[in-house]
């Protein structure tokens, strides 16, 4: 299909369609990656689907007999998804973003110190609203470490939203005239992806790519095209 | 009396709206509906039921059938038509609710709308997958022959349930039932609502969107 002209506009339209599964597999993909930064077509979604499966339950009918002792019988031998994709060193993966983002909303509402520079030119409800789906993407994964000073780094990615989302606990605030910087290890490169000035949880402001790992830096205020010194943490992007 | 669909009706909650024939004659009442079908306004704790499917409960799970058993059956037989496949589909859908439990958000919906999503997928992805492999002449056939058990169907369509449902639809305008009962009941594409309604594909988008929102007005769904 060479429809290449599916803007914001003609995607948001769709939603309807989407919720009545009236689309084919390529527009459902891009519907679905526009849902991601749509909060309104996903509360339009939401209702949709509550509405449709109205819709199906007006027309129940009684299951055939047999069906009943047939289903139960077989779901002895059927074995149930874990909540995410992999056992329970997953599962404690998925519980801490879902705790952190929870915690943060407290953080960001403060709008301190704590709330990351580039997040201040935007509303911090959006900004909450990116991270949010970072740590709470169903394939979000989690790696945790400690830097010999004693503070800690996080990072959450999630490789469907190609996005990552960085926490810093115990880090100094940084000096007058200094900025913390976010970087995406790119095979030999750095790229870019965001400023701090202390403690707090972003997501990267650049997608990851084939990025291996994330670093943090000091740069001087307003950060710099590439990293004037060596990493003070680098922590390698989960898979 | 074990026909899951019937279920509900027989434990009706002391709150659901008084019987409709008890209405004066005209009155189209377009007070909202309370939200949650009545299987689930009536179901004790289908959230807590849930929870308890979700860590591996068996006999929860035989609860949850019995609420959910009918409304999948229904709507996979609507798509399908075919007995014998719907049949097939209808258990695939219940085994993999089983499966999918410990994935079920609260956050993004309700129990019978998570369901009835999985139910209505699956059966439009037979559907797709069916027509991929045959002409289109000889599925229309397939679904001609398959009209009686449509029938049945409609007669079972009684329920309360139904009649709400009616009436919402019956406030659609004939472009927005049309385009929203083929593509929900047909298992259409919006592209193939387009080309069976000989309308222009953004009108049925737009009737698609905007048949939806006054169905969703009309019964009262906030979600």
């Amino acid at each position: 299909m060479s429809r290449t002209r599916t803007g914001t506009e003609q995607l948001h339209s769709l939603s309807g369609a989407y919720a009545l599964n009236a689309l084919d597999r390529a527009e459902r993909d891009a519907f679905e990656r526009h849902l991601e930064q749509c909060p309104q077509c996903a509360q339009d979604v939401r209702e949709f689907a509550a509405t449709a499966a109205r819709l199906g339950a007006g027309v129940a009918l009684p299951a055939p007999p047999g069906m009943r002792a047939a289903v139960l019988g077989r779901i002895d031998g059927v074995r149930q998804l874990p909540p995410a994709r992999r056992g329970i060193a997953t599962l404690r993966r998925r519980a801490l973003p879902l705790a952190l983002a929870a915690c943060l909303t407290g953080v960001l509402a403060l709008g301190g110190t704590a709330v990351w520079e580039h997040q201040r030119a935007r509303q911090s409800a959006e900004a909450l609203q990116d991270l949010t789906a970072v740590l709470a993407a169903p394939d979000a994964r989690t790696v945790i470490r400690r830097s010999a000073s004693g503070a800690t780094a996080t990072v959450v990615a999630s490789p469907s939203r190609d996005r990552a989302a960085f926490l810093g606990s115990g880090l100094p605030t940084a000096p007058e005239g200094r900025t913390y910087q976010l970087w995406l290890a790119d095979g030999g490169t750095m790229r870019p992806a965001g400023l701090m000035s202390g403690d707090g949880a972003s997501v990267l402001t650049a997608p990851i790519g084939r990025a291996t790992a994330v670093g943090l830096t000091l740069e001087p205020t307003g950060g710099s095209p590439a990293p004037t010194g060596p990493p003070l943490l680098l922590v390698p992007l989960p898979h | 009396m074990t026909d899951a669909a019937t279920v509900p009706e027989d434990r009706h909650d002391p709150y659901a709206t008084p019987p409709r024939r008890s209405r004066p004659e005209g009155a189209r009442v377009r007070r909202p509906i309370p939200f949650g079908t009545p299987q689930e306004r009536s179901a004790p704790d289908l959230p807590g039921i849930m929870e308890h499917v979700a860590r591996g409960d068996q006999d929860a799970f035989a609860a949850l059938y019995d609420v959910i058993a009918g409304p999948v059956h229904g709507i996979v037989v609507k798509v399908l038509r075919d007995r014998a496949q719907s049949e097939e589909v209808t258990q695939e859908v219940l085994i993999e609710v089983w499966r999918q439990a410990p994935r079920y958000r609260p956050d993004k919906g309700t129990v019978m709308t998570w369901v009835l999503t999985i139910a209505h997928r699956r059966a439009v992805d037979r559907v797709r997958s069916a027509q991929a492999a045959t002409a289109r002449e000889q599925d229309t056939a397939a679904r001609e022959h398959a009209r009686p058990y449509d029938e049945v169907s409609e007669q079972v369509e009684i329920r309360l349930e139904g009649e709400q449902v009616r009436r919402c639809v019956r406030g659609l305008t004939e472009l927005q039932r049309q385009a929203v009962s083929l593509a929900y009941y047909g298992g259409l594409t919006y592209r193939e609502v387009a080309e069976t309604l000989q309308t222009p594909l953004p009108t049925v988008k737009t009737r698609l969107r905007d048949g939806l929102i006054r169905l969703r007005d009309c019964m009262g769904v906030t979600a």
